[in-house]
């Protein structure tokens, strides 16, 4: 228990009345978010608020069949997280019970109630490998050694961060597990791999910087218009069946980060299996390891008990903190936020709380800017550096972007991917609307790309951004004369962003190689339908009909390339039949 | 069992009731009136002294004086396979006069989640012979694919048939002769007597109703009886499907009636209202329904879900359609224009969506060019949609060639991809089939989303011609 001291006794209560996932109880000593056992089967619940001999507990179970009279048990700590080895490849439930050990446990494909289990298993030996020597110093948050967790990622065994720190009396290597002490100090203190943190409090760090690093998703619009930087948060809204779950998918599967954290808070089960049935075939791009080595997925879906629902962010994130403390670069996908604040609403509805709009409680901006705060590039108390990025969807009712969640999550997050029903119905994937999100992040992330990738990398795609413009004024026109109306170079001008749309912009997460695009191909892509805008213009300054210049060969192909392999070669030969086609035309 | 004469209110559906002994929440009650008649009802809230009670059969004729039994259980099905072929009334009643239902096990109807690592992904398809729905928005075993629908519209016709004509094509090289055999269960949520009758009678001609299990409760019945009908259906299926390893194919029909009911016991208890009037808590307890679809691991049964909503004002942004379709795997939308155009069934396959499709088609579950065809199509409809617009204003002389093409096959896919009427099966190779007919009246190079090498082998070159000569 994080709270080592804590060891006082307390009383056991009586509950004094049920109603759904909210019970009240008589004569509980607790704490305010104290975990308490409700009930005789135990059900975990959390104390939520205290008044007079009253203590009112959601719970994160099932109540029915429970009766007042029945015990409460307190715990004396708050909710809190096991963390150590074996959290990667795990899949939880949103008080981080396991899902697998529950199955077996419970010998049983439907969850039963009651059934408890830690975190991370705990008689499972690990290989300690020491990074300090016996008569160091060592400070709250050092990495004391490592563990091979998983063959992606080495983690860290570091000093508790709430611990006064002290002299190296005792370390070596060897096998071991969590619970065994790999490490004492002078002053007595004995440092075990497993530590626990309570999930609403953030874990300590020296401060946070500006990020200048992109996490690069391997989507060429949200890589080429509207990055996210590594420490950065995003908010995805959009309407059901617009691509939200799709999108958060492909970010968990192919974004540059060191560890995924993916929490799916109140949405489908069978997207979990999904989950749980892809990663392990999947290969993680940069390491060439199964993805599912260095993800940790948690899983509440919309069926599972409420109040488990409302921590599930909050346990997820704190599991994102510590694999930053090790100095990792750490994304975490919420899926839905949404979910998450009905969660908040309902909890609230039952404690009879005066609500703020649409019900939501009127804590509901504070809760959203507390989570989203726990993100960003940090300089950790041990001295290394690490980040956590939040990719938040968002699913407003009716689509309509003006409701509370949506709103209170615009003011907090610096990235706005909106995705749009109309796009999703004329299958434009990722739907991604490129008129109304931004990134506030684009400018700081501009040296990157042009150091990393092409030095005319924000020149080019400002060309990209003003040519999509200026087709979007185009295309009211054309709505009401017609394109042939239009003069020729405007003509021209469409049907260059139409490839922009349909060769850059679309991209086919369910094709093996269209399903990740690395910046240089992304650039590559921008820059063929460049090549074909400028030798396009010159054709038809030189007097070519436009009909002509649009009817060559080898323009459709643009389409293709998103699909190609061999992409490098395949646009060098495309630029060349571009250029050469279009020259043979005057 | 103790009996309690000490009601202190009645209020609407709810009753409350003085105790001094502990009632367990969501227990069952039966209340029995001084004429001798017995009602039966729910606990919703459970305190020290007192309980709140919302009553199935609603709270006409109750007065203080009758007496309460808490039964100490919470609400059960008895569950048999002999269910099959048995007409029940909303509260699982049997009214039919068949025999009395001997069962073999009493479930709890609230039922338990799925632990989603128990899941198996679904991605077998299942053949509707419907073509806007194989070949567009294809449903698989285990999945919830709601029908939005609007007063008026012939929502009920289309769940009829597919009920009728869902198969699961023959796995060739399993050799799974025993196979699992498919039942329906339909869960009626205040219908209309017309259209329970509707729904009999095309039970009965077809012979369905031996493999069916029919719940009904009507328009005239109490709303909050409509609150356990789902349950008793869903819990029904699951027994079906992962202890009998039946394919289980639900029909709830009308939700929209079922989260009247909700709110109405949420007006009743005084509850902080949500979006409309409905309660905050809705998304959760629709999920609670909906989850229920599914497959597990190492079980050979599937539940999958068909419910039917009518959208208020033909509006998706209403809560009911909208918190479904952010926990259902898609959506198909009826649509008024079609049907007035007299196309049946008029399923609008632009909004529409099947989440789990992508996974469940393709070679080896129904054809390789699946994925394309429905792809190239889904653009080619769209943008013949949006010239429609464009020939209101400036015609179809003011249009490039290609764009009347695009038109056309606008126009031949309502009327011959979509409008099969309601008594037509195709199989899944028919309605690929009738795909590239029409793909084929566009130029090759204008069928940009798909493999070259299947237009190679598909592309209808005769078809092309035909239309260049047309318009010659």
């Amino acid at each position: 228990m994080s709270q080592a001291t804590d060891t006082d006794v307390r009383e056991d209560g009586i509950i004094e009345s049920v109603s759904g996932p909210v019970v009240t109880a008589r004569d509980l000593d607790a704490r305010m978010n104290d975990v308490v056992y409700v009930g005789s089967e135990g059900l975990m619940g959390e104390v939520i608020e205290i008044e007079g001999n009253i203590t009112t507990i959601q719970v994160y179970e099932e109540t029915s069949g429970v009766s007042p009279g029945e015990p409460v048990e307190g715990t004396g700590s708050p909710l809190s997280v096991d963390l150590g080895p074996g959290m990667l490849d795990a899949i939880y439930d949103g008080v981080q019970r396991p899902l697998d050990v529950l199955e077996e446990k419970m010998g049983s494909a439907f969850l039963d109630r009651g059934v408890d289990a830690p975190g991370i298993d705990l008689e499972k030996t690990w290989e300690f490998t020491p990074e300090v020597a016996e008569g160091d110093e060592v400070e709250a948050g050092d990495i004391v050694g490592t563990v091979p967790e998983t063959p992606s990622i080495d983690h860290k065994v570091m000093v508790p961060p709430d611990s006064e720190g002290g002299e190296v009396v005792a370390i070596e290597s060897g096998n071991f597990n969590v619970e065994e002490t790999v490490v004492e100090l002078d002053s007595g203190e004995e440092i075990q791999m497993h530590q626990e943190w309570p999930v609403r409090q953030q874990r300590p760090t020296v401060e946070k910087e500006t990020p200048t690093e992109p996490l690069i998703s391997g989507q060429r619009v949200l890589d080429g218009l509207f990055p996210i930087a590594k420490g950065g948060t995003a908010a995805i809204p959009g309407p059901f069946g617009s691509g939200k779950t799709v999108t958060q998918h492909q970010l968990a599967k192919w974004a540059d980060a060191d560890i995924v954290v993916y929490v799916g808070c109140g949405e489908r089960g069978n997207e979990m299996t999904e989950v749980i049935e892809d990663f392990p075939e999947l290969e993680d791009p940069t390491t060439g390891n199964a993805l599912m080595d260095r993800t940790c997925l948690i899983a509440n879906t919309s069926n599972m008990p409420v109040a488990a629902r409302e921590s599930c962010v909050y346990t997820g994130i704190t599991i994102a903190e510590y694999f930053r403390d090790m100095g990792y670069d750490v994304a975490l996908m919420a899926d839905s936020t949404s979910r998450w604040a009905e969660a908040m609403r309902e909890i609230s509805s039952r404690l009879e709380e005066m609500p703020g709009e649409e019900g939501y409680p009127a804590y509901l901006s504070a809760r959203l800017s507390e989570f989203y705060e726990r993100a960003g590039y940090f300089e950790n108390i041990n001295g290394t550096e690490g980040s956590v990025s939040v990719i938040g969807a968002v699913s407003p009712p009716g689509g309509d972007f003006s409701e509370p969640v949506t709103q209170n999550t615009l003011r907090i997050v610096k990235t706005f991917w909106a995705l749009d029903a109309d796009l999703a119905e004329r299958r434009h994937f990722p739907s991604i609307n490129w008129n109304e999100s931004y990134s506030l992040y684009r400018d700081q992330l501009d040296p990157w790309f042009e150091d990393n990738v092409r030095a005319d990398w924000p020149e080019t795609r400002q060309w990209a951004i003003d040519t999509l413009d200026e087709e979007a004024e185009l295309q009211e026109i054309v709505q009401l004369v017609g394109k042939d109306a239009l003069p020729e170079d405007q003509q021209l001008t469409l049907e260059i962003a139409r490839y922009l749309r349909e060769a850059w912009l679309q991209q086919n997460a369910f094709h093996d190689v269209d399903t990740f695009c690395e910046p240089e191909k992304t650039y590559r892509i921008m820059d063929a339908a460049k090549t074909y805008n400028d030798a396009a213009f010159e054709a038809l300054d030189a007097g070519v009909p436009v009909e002509e210049i649009t009817d060559i060969d080898a323009a459709p192909r643009l389409n293709r390339i998103g699909v190609q392999e061999d992409w490098n070669e395949y646009i060098d030969d495309l630029e060349d039949d571009i250029e050469s086609q279009l020259r043979e035309l005057y | 069992m103790k009996e309690y004469q000490t009601i202190t209110e009645i209020s609407g559906p709810l009753v409350f009731v003085e105790t001094d002994e502990p009632v367990g929440y969501d227990d069952i009650v039966e209340i029995e009136l001084s004429d001798g008649e017995t009602r039966r009802g729910q606990v919703l809230e459970s305190a020290s002294d007192y309980v709140a009670i919302q009553v199935f059969e609603g709270t006409e004729g109750i007065d203080r004086d009758a007496s309460v039994r808490f039964l100490g259980e919470t609400m059960k099905m008895p569950v048999t396979e002999d269910l099959l072929g048995r007409v029940m009334d909303g509260t699982g009643q049997p009214i039919d006069g068949g025999p009395e239902i001997v069962p073999d096990e009493r479930l709890d109807i609230v039922g338990e989640a799925i632990n989603p690592y128990s899941r198996e992904y679904p991605e077998e398809f299942i053949q509707t012979g419907v073509s806007a729905i194989d070949g567009m928005n294809t449903l698989v075993r285990g999945q919830k694919l709601p029908i939005f629908s609007a007063s008026g519209l012939p929502h009920n016709d289309l769940a009829l048939q597919i009920a009728r004509q869902a198969t699961v094509p023959e796995e060739e090289e399993g050799g799974d002769d025993e196979g699992s055999e498919f039942a329906v269960i339909f869960g009626a949520m205040g219908i209309t007597a017309e259209e329970a009758n509707e729904f009999m009678d095309d039970f009965e001609r077809t012979g369905a109703l031996e493999r069916s299990v029919v719940f009904m409760n009507l328009a005239d019945d109490p709303a909050v009886e409509r609150t356990i009908t789902p349950r008793l259906a869903l819990t029904t299926a699951e027994y079906l499907a992962f202890e009998k390893d039946y394919h289980v194919l639900v029909i709830l029909t009308d939700m929209t009636n079922y989260c009247e009911a909700l709110r109405e016991i949420g007006a009743a208890r005084e509850e902080v209202p949500g979006r409309r009037g409905y309660p905050g808590y809705m998304y959760t307890d629709l999920a609670q329904l909906y989850e229920r679809a599914g497959r597990i691991q190492g079980r050979e049964g599937s539940v999958t879900q068909l419910p039917i909503l009518t959208m208020p004002g033909d509006d998706d942004t209403h809560p009911i359609p909208d918190l479904t379709g952010y926990i259902t795997e898609g959506q198909i939308y009826i649509d008024r224009d079609l049907n007035s155009q007299g196309i049946s069934p008029p399923i609008n396959v632009l909004p529409s969506l099947s989440r789990l499709m992508d996974d469940g088609i393709g070679e080896g579950l129904t054809r390789a060019d699946h994925a394309d065809v429905k792809d190239q199509i889904f653009a080619a409809y769209a943008e013949g949609e949006d010239l429609r617009d464009l020939v209101n204003i400036v015609g179809r002389e003011a249009l490039s060639e290609l764009d009347n093409k695009y038109l056309d096959f606008a126009d031949r896919f309502e009327e011959e991809f979509v409008d099969q009427g309601t008594d037509t099966a195709r199989s899944i190779d028919e309605t690929l089939e009738l795909g590239w007919d029409l793909l084929s009246m566009l130029p090759k190079d204008a069928l940009n989303r798909i493999d070259e090498d299947l237009i190679e082998e598909h592309y209808r070159e005769d078809e092309a011609a035909e239309t260049v000569e047309a318009e010659a």
